[in-house]
């Protein structure tokens, strides 16, 4: 295979008619890459604050078919989360992620809500995680995967419910890279330092594959529930 | 798949006379809410797409001078990350690392999410033979995949069919089920085969996707779907191989961010499609989920070859569909008339580059030149000239038989002189028009007997489609 690889290395090169870069262009990629350059953002986010950032990420998320409620701070959060169950009649049999701010949840209030910690396998109602970020921009949810964040709660039970500190609501994309960079040592993402997975949500699963009409719940969640937590004190990114 | 695309013709002749297809065609209309609709409404509501647009094409260009150097980088990211990079010429040889990997780790079933370049590799078929049985997880995909036919669309798959064809071919698949339960619905349809694909999740021992992207800043992978099933697919099994060209890779998150800017609102209207997944390297120490490993197939198939010359803008395309959605051949034919994996205008300028122009020298004709394509194009692709280009290369290879080329010397005369070619051909629709008045077509028209040999020459209504086209477009816009 490592011929297969110089072959097509030498073939992208002879075709750009010049050889490997020298150094001082490959010193220019280099540059291109450590300090990254942002494109057009979209001035739909500049300028605002907190509050009008998460304003606008709540419209935006409920365009794109989530559901939003906003709590005062984490002891609300047990209520918000086995009312809205309530509401819609699921089970509240509940998979979380063992995230240290889930962990700061006084989830004692509410006895009836069956909480297990750990990743789905499938037979999960419901799926609770954190957010990592609220991209206001397209309100969409940021989470990142980690030892206390397995992915599969994302995709695997048919509601989603996720726990956003307005402290970790942003503007643009680039802005939630920032904090994912500030977050890591070194603070590049490069190979290992760049978390497993990064899921962008945004709204509930669906489909058009059957004559174009948008159906809620493909094969992802058909339910996705954000409570976004206004208190200071529930923190910005972990 | 074996291309058909030398059988252009006979393919469209068949596609028109598809009742069924021609009723799933109609949600291509123009009018209706399709996609090329929602796309308007989507681009209209961000006053930077023009710019993004610009940028997104700066970025490619750049990426693609470069495009040995950031290769290289995103290989030593995902490697770094625990991933395995595998460099792999053409289409045989991808096949072959996917089947290795697939047995030294046992499997016996695989599911995909959507991958163009799985279908350009053919690897379904591949691993079919093999007896490792492949499992489309797409919807449209897994739909088309039960019918064994091809996509015919490359972000809507089953766009040719009607939800009595899905349902007859649900009946005929899942004998599990009550014969008597009722399909009609679209939700019914796509509930049981939530269902059906649940299992299939699970008990893959393997998950292959696409990608979107590939970020050399970080060696990950990108999927971008609406429905979750590309996740489902690389998150549950033990291995997650990446099928990906190697015109994917872009430099930065930051690029990442301005292309999925002009991706989704592009393909389907949407500001962010649901789901957009950054993949790099496999399960990590202490993670609780997450497959055991994680490769990418990094496939050329032709693509350096095309690097340097008038075609290398085709390899900016992100496949996104806009073209095709917007274009009015496409939605009177359907795609599978192109006859290979990519159809619709990018297509016809794909299909040659990838296949070579002997075996598609009929695609770059098949175009009104309207420019439709080339406008919406979130990468700026000039498709039409492109197009041209293969024409003039069909044309000067004398792979057109004489007529062909006595006709186009002609119709080059004019088309230099752009008012006496208006003129001419509101000309001949109007007289054409009126000459067919009595049969509403023709049987046979002087200097195009190799056109009305095989089929009747529709009479045009009196316009030509430019100002047809005008017209269309400017009552749209009262609307
Ligand atoms: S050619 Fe342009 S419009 Fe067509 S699929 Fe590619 S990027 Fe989209």
């Amino acid at each position: 295979m490592s011929n297969a690889r110089t072959q097509i290395l030498d073939g992208i090169r002879r075709s750009l008619k010049r050889g490997p870069l020298d150094q001082a262009a490959a010193r220019a990629l280099e540059m291109r890459l450590e300090r990254p350059l942002r494109g057009p953002v979209p001035a739909r986010t500049r300028g605002l604050d907190r509050d009008g950032l998460v304003r606008l990420f709540e419209r935006l998320a409920l365009e794109v078919n989530a559901t939003v409620v906003r709590v005062r701070d984490l002891d609300a959060v047990p209520d918000a989360v086995a009312d809205f169950l309530a509401a819609h009649n699921l089970p509240a049999d509940i998979a979380m992620a063992p995230d240290p701010l889930l962990d700061r949840v006084p989830w004692h209030k509410r006895p009836l809500l069956n909480l297990r910690r750990g990743r789905s396998h499938g037979q999960d109602a419901v799926g609770l995680s954190a957010a990592f970020a609220g991209i206001a921009e397209t309100g969409t949810l940021m989470l990142a995967s980690g030892v206390d964040s397995p992915s599969t709660l994302n995709f695997l039970p048919e509601t989603h419910v996720v726990v956003l500190p307005a402290a970790r609501v942003v503007g643009p994309i680039e802005d939630a890279w920032d904090r994912l960079r500030a977050a890591q040592p070194g603070e590049q993402l490069a190979g290992p330092t760049m978390p497993r997975t990064v899921n962008f949500i945004t709204g509930p699963s669906r489909t058009g594959d059957i004559e174009q009409k948008i159906l809620m719940g493909a094969h992802g969640p058909r339910r996705l529930h954000i409570v976004i937590v206004e208190d200071e004190s529930a923190g910005p990114q972990p | 798949m074996q291309p058909t695309s030398h059988r252009f013709k006979e393919n469209v002749r068949g596609a028109l006379a598809d009742a069924a297809l021609q009723r799933a065609l109609r949600f291509f209309d123009f009018g209706q809410a399709g996609l090329a609709e929602r796309r308007r409404q989507a681009v209209a509501k961000l006053p930077e797409f023009e710019a993004l647009r610009e940028q997104a094409k700066a970025i490619k260009d750049h990426t693609l001078a470069n495009l040995d150097w950031y290769l290289e980088r995103f290989e030593k990211n995902c490697t770094a990350a625990g991933g395995h990079v595998h460099w792999c010429r053409d289409a045989e040889e991808a096949r072959q690392t996917v089947l290795d990997i697939c047995r030294r780790v046992g499997a016996r079933t695989v599911t995909k999410g959507k991958s163009m370049i799985g279908e350009e590799i053919a690897i379904n078929d591949f691993l079919a033979a093999n007896g490792i049985e492949p499992i489309e997880t797409d919807l449209g995909e897994y739909i088309v995949q039960i019918r064994h036919e091809a996509p015919s669309h490359i972000i809507a798959p089953a766009i040719h069919l009607t939800k009595d064809q899905v349902a007859a071919s649900f009946r005929d698949t899942h004998k599990q089920f009550d014969p008597a339960r009722p399909l009609e619905e679209p939700r019914a349809l796509l509930d049981e085969a939530r269902g059906v694909l649940r299992q299939k999740f699970l008990e893959a021992d393997v998950g292959i996707t696409g990608a979107n992207f590939l970020i050399a800043e970080t060696g990950s992978s990108i999927i971008v779907t609406n429905e979750g099933n590309g996740d489902l697919t690389q998150l549950l099994p033990k291995a997650h191989i990446v099928l990906a060209s190697l015109e994917k890779v872009v430099p930065t998150l930051e690029d990442a961010a301005t292309i999925l800017r002009v991706l989704a609102r592009s393909a389907t209207g949407q500001e962010m499609s649901v789901y957009t997944t950054f993949s790099t390297g496999p399960r990590r120490p202490g993670d609780l989920d997450g497959p055991g490993e994680y490769h990418v197939i990094l496939l050329d198939n032709g693509r350096s070859q095309l690097l340097g010359t008038e075609f290398q803008e085709i390899l900016r395309c992100i496949r996104c569909g806009a073209c095709m959605n917007n274009c009015p051949v496409y939605a009177s034919i359907g795609g599978h008339a192109y006859g290979w994996v990519y159809p619709g205008p990018m297509g016809a300028v794909l299909t040659p580059s990838l296949i070579g122009i002997e075996n598609a020298r009929h695609l770059p004709n098949a175009s009104t030149f309207c420019g439709r394509c080339e406008s919406v194009c979130p990468m700026k692709i000039p498709l039409p000239k492109l197009m041209r280009h293969y024409r003039e290369q069909e044309y000067e290879r004398r792979l057109a038989p004489a007529t062909v080329r006595m006709g186009l010397a002609a119709w080059a005369f004019l088309a230099r002189r752009p008012a006496l070619y208006h003129s001419m051909a509101r000309l001949a629709a109007g007289v054409l028009g009126r000459l067919g008045r009595r049969h509403g077509s023709f049987f046979n028209l002087p200097l195009a007997t190799g056109w009305t040999a095989t089929r009747e020459m529709p009479a045009p209504q009196g316009k030509t489609f430019q100002a047809q086209w005008r017209a269309r477009q400017r009552s749209k816009g009262r609307r």
